[in-house]
């Protein structure tokens, strides 16, 4: 099972900081891989806000045809980030790890932000297709505001690796993955968060629903729906579907995973809406165990369990700074002056939403919605 | 010496007791001529006779032979093809003294010399097919271990619960944000009826072609399953009415009403239509059924009593053959599309309704043609080794498609359009012919069913039924059925008891939710049907594992 660290926070904060959490937890991860979101960037990224930052790993070749495609595109390059590579043993390096934020080409200047959204997605869409066959380019984000790197490895030793230590990459929300390798060969892009047009989310636990809400997702006919090199990437695209697509609030997205039983949702005022989502959605419901921990757009982090709540799973923090972990001695870690007592054990009818900037924790109860 | 006029000698033209698919093994020594037996053969395939025997004795020290002629009385299976013995062993069950039970005779030339006067055979029961079939060979692999906890299936809350009706595609539902909460706009869209089942159904067996005890005991049984256990099964009429006092019962919201090409019983309810309080479970309308594709329903005339003759609205003792298709039905396009929304329309567009057909290959076509009809609410397809009915053998045995593939093949079409989720498929045909109810069933599931549809399986379980594979009794076309199940002659049916029928039902409905909970705890799901969760399913065929997009294991 992975371990999840999550903190978000009013201050900028060292990407490091979630990292040290999970290494708290490091029991319960092999070590076979980090996963880092970042969003709300602070460092050489806060003037760039506006930016859409592509997120990715390339070889030498793959370096030249991103260039040429991205050139071709009409994307111009404002700035690039990419790590100090320092040398750890059983870290095999690749060429070039980087996070580059791009101008929008000259003919989106006057276009919404959704149209921007789905230019970006099908640009990274058909990076990852030219990149793939041989890993040439790994491309994981391209967003604004949103980095995200990921490699194969020790958490920890993945961090000095990049030297996150050291390189002041800073973030509102952090959002980190040691990774427990087990079904799935250790590939890049199974590696979690996982990240679709403003919306992430990580995952611990298997997904035993995995195939039928894939071909429900992938048969929407949206292409941002594909990859799924991890059942868990699932989890993010319901998000993405529920609250983007469907236009739903977001607490809507815990009826979409673990619908109410028909005796339940009499006590909901919306259940006749309830009702229908529930037979329209029906391929979309986690059968667990899972734990998800989320963000979107604004900068909302959540925080559910599956129906059984068969995952541990623990928010807890003090006002402009929250951490939302697998484990209790990972929010320790994170914010270890707080009144323990408030820290939050979501069951298996809860939401936590923490608000942007940390501002207030709000535990939602699916029976009272 | 025997007599020789008038006889002929060398018996040819006489068929042997080999030429027969069951032979009757009468023990002599056991027997006390008690004649039960004889009198209760369907068939007639054993009569008492008398036996002279030529006894040569000798006593004394010296061989002194004398003949003695005895008369003895024997029971002696016939030899007439149109009173072969079916094996049903109503006579070993009638037998005080174990001496009498059929054998099968796998040698036999049953269906070389049944098809007397020109005509074929004719039988009830379903296809004779012994063989394994693919459901039973599947298996449930994707075992949860370590890596995610498998569930209790006594302790977790498990829902085993599926939908009939048409669900509308997320994208279209009416929904609006009101004070951060979605309301139904109920004005903006048609909000097509959805029921909650039970994913085993009863399917459709008509009153007529089953017993009056039977079909009681069958409604007693979903009825008390759905009030009692609270368990949401429910059961298909088949084409032949509804007892009238049901059409205005409460109870019959637990209902699918049949419509088929003979409309029987369509004018009682029509006229019970105004008194109803509640709307049936949903309209099935029978365009094919597995036990005989492309033939009609046929209810022969001698099981059109009285009580049948009133509630189908028809003359006793006459032959009750439905057309082979619909009157009406002109084109897929328009006629179906038609029926389906009259139907609707008869209550108000609050029923599900939608079509049954046979497996067949070109069971896609139909399937897309309803996946563009907004109104149609399912489609049910009935696969070869299933149904009922009294049909011509060959129809039984060689006409019609499996289900497996047939099913899997048309829910992965929904899959390519998206549509997986809103028109539910019901599949049925051979679902517990080896007894393995909730295995076949969750196998079905897996590979796309959102509800799958029982019927010798119920006769068999809750009935005792006698028929198999083999061929065994299958006399249900005949009224004469030794179980009582369906016949509607009063000396047969009172043998059977209707509450012990019902008793039955529930046990059988019961015990296969549990049995699905053993089978889904361990694949770690509990909330939602695992409708189309093909990666859960293995099977030791390459070639089949490839046609349905499973794996192979071994």
């Amino acid at each position: 099972m992975c371990r999840l660290a999550a903190i978000t926070s009013k201050d900028y904060i060292s990407s490091i900081e979630p990292i040290l959490a999970l290494e708290t937890m490091k029991e319960g991860h092999d070590g076979s891989g980090l996963g880092l979101t970042l969003k709300n960037l602070g460092g050489e990224f806060e003037k760039l806000k506006k930016y859409p930052i592509l997120s990715g790993i390339c070889s030498k070749t793959g370096k030249k045809t991103l260039d040429d495609f991205m050139k071709k595109q009409g994307f111009r390059l404002r700035h690039e980030w990419t790590p100090k590579i320092k040398p750890i043993r059983g870290i095999v390096a690749r060429d070039y790890y980087f996070a580059r934020a791009y101008d929008y080409p000259a003919s989106y200047a006057g276009k919404s932000m959704h149209e921007k959204e789905e230019l970006l997605m099908n640009t990274r869409l058909a990076i990852r297709k030219m990149g793939e066959p041989d890993e040439s380019i790994f491309a994981f984000s391209f967003y604004p505001d949103v980095i995200t790197l990921k490699e194969v490895g020790d958490p920890l030793e993945v961090a000095e690796f990049f030297g996150l230590d050291k390189n002041g990459l800073k973030a509102k929300i952090v959002f980190a993955q040691g990774r427990q390798n087990t079904n799935y060969a250790i590939y890049l892009y199974a590696c979690h968060p996982f990240f679709i047009q403003g919306y992430c989310s990580m995952t611990n636990g298997e997904n035993t629903a995995f195939v039928p809400i894939r071909e429900f997702l992938m048969s929407r006919g949206f292409p941002g729906y594909i990859g799924y090199n991890s059942d868990s990437e699932v989890f993010t695209h319901i998000l993405h579907y529920t609250v983007r697509q469907l236009k739903f609030p977001l607490t809507y997205y815990k009826d979409v995973i673990t619908p109410l039983k028909p005796s339940e949702m009499e006590n909901r005022t919306d259940r006749e809406a309830l009702k229908l989502i529930k037979q329209s959605l029906r391929p979309l419901c986690i059968d667990g165990p899972n734990m998800v921990i989320g963000f979107t757009p604004d900068g909302t982090c959540f925080m559910v369990q599956d129906s059984k709540k068969l995952r541990p799973g623990v928010v807890g923090g003090i006002k402009g700074r929250y951490a939302l972990m697998s484990e209790e001695c990972g929010v320790d870690r994170a914010v270890p002056k707080r009144d323990r007592s408030k820290d939050i054990f979501p069951m298996k009818y809860d939401m936590v939403i923490v608000s942007p900037d940390a501002q207030e924790v709000k535990v939602w109860n699916q029976l009272q919605g | 010496m025997e007599p020789a006029s008038g006889i002929r000698l060398d018996h040819n033209h006489k068929l042997s007791l080999r030429e027969f698919p069951y032979i009757i093994r009468w023990r002599d020594d056991r027997c006390k001529r008690c004649g039960r037996c004889t009198a209760v053969c369907p068939v007639k395939a054993i009569e008492a006779t008398v036996k002279v025997q030529r006894i040569v004795k000798s006593e004394g020290p010296v061989p002194t032979p004398t003949a003695v002629r005895s008369i003895t009385h024997v029971v002696e299976q016939v030899t007439d093809m149109e009173r072969y013995c079916t094996g049903c062993g109503t006579c070993t069950l009638v037998c005080p003294n174990e001496a009498i039970e059929p054998e099968f005779n796998p040698q036999h030339k049953f269906l070389h010399y049944k098809n007397k006067g020109g005509d074929g055979y004719k039988r009830g029961g379903r296809r004779n097919d012994p063989s394994i079939s693919t459901l039973d060979r599947l298996k449930f692999t994707r075992i949860s271990m370590l890596t995610d906890p498998a569930l209790d299936a006594g302790r977790h809350e498990f829902r085993i619960r599926s939908y009939i009706g048409r669900i509308l595609p997320p994208e279209n539902l009416p929904l609006k944000i009101s004070n951060g909460k979605l309301v139904v706009d109920k004005e903006s869209i048609f909000i097509p009826p959805v029921r909650e089942i039970f994913p085993i159904m009863i399917g459709s067996m008509s009153i007529g072609a089953l017993s009056p005890p039977m079909w009681e005991g069958l409604a007693m049984g979903v009825t008390y399953l759905n009030e009692v256990e609270g368990m949401p099964v429910v059961m298909a009429s088949g084409e032949g009415g509804m007892p009238p006092r049901l059409l205005r019962s409460k109870y019959l919201k637990y209902f699918i009403i049949q419509i088929a090409s003979g409309y029987f019983g369509w004018d009682e309810i029509i006229h019970a239509l105004p008194h109803m309080v509640e709307d049936p479970a949903a309209i099935e309308i029978k365009y094919g059924q597995g036990a005989k594709p492309g033939d009609g329903g046929l209810l022969m005339a001698q099981k059109v009593l009285k009580l049948i003759a009133k509630i189908r609205g028809v003359p006793q003792f006459v032959d009750l053959a439905s057309p082979p298709t619909h009157q009406t039905k002109y084109s897929i396009e328009e006629a179906v599309a038609k029926m389906i929304q009259s139907m609707s329309m008869a209550w108000g567009f609050r029923v599900p309704v939608y079509p049954k057909i046979s497996g067949t290959k070109t069971a896609r076509a139909v399937l897309n043609n309803l996946a563009r009809n907004p109104y149609a609410a399912a489609l049910s397809i009935d696969g070869e080794d299933g149904g009922t009915g009294a049909a011509y053998n060959v129809s039984m045995d060689k006409m019609g498609h499996p289900i497996a593939s047939n099913l899997r093949e048309c829910y992965l079409d929904l899959v390519k359009q998206g549509k997986q989720n809103e028109l539910p498929l019901i599949a049925a045909g051979g679902i517990g012919k080896k007894g393995n109810l909730a295995a076949n069933a969750a196998a079905l599931i897996m590979l796309g069913a959102s509800a799958v549809s029982i019927g010798k399986y119920i006769m068999q379980a809750a009935a005792d039924c006698f028929g198999d594979e083999y061929n065994r009794c299958n006399l249900c076309n005949t009224g004469k059925c030794p179980r009582g199940i369906t016949t509607q002659d009063p000396k047969l049916y009172r043998r059977l008891d209707s509450d012990r029928v019902a008793e039955r039902v529930v046990e059988v409905f019961k015990a296969a939710d549990v049995e699905l909970r053993k089978i889904f705890a361990p694949m770690g799901r509990s909330t939602e049907l695992p409708i189309g969760m093909s990666d859960g399913l293995s099977i030791d065929d390459q070639a089949i594992a490839e046609r349905l997009g499973i794996s192979y294991a071994c």
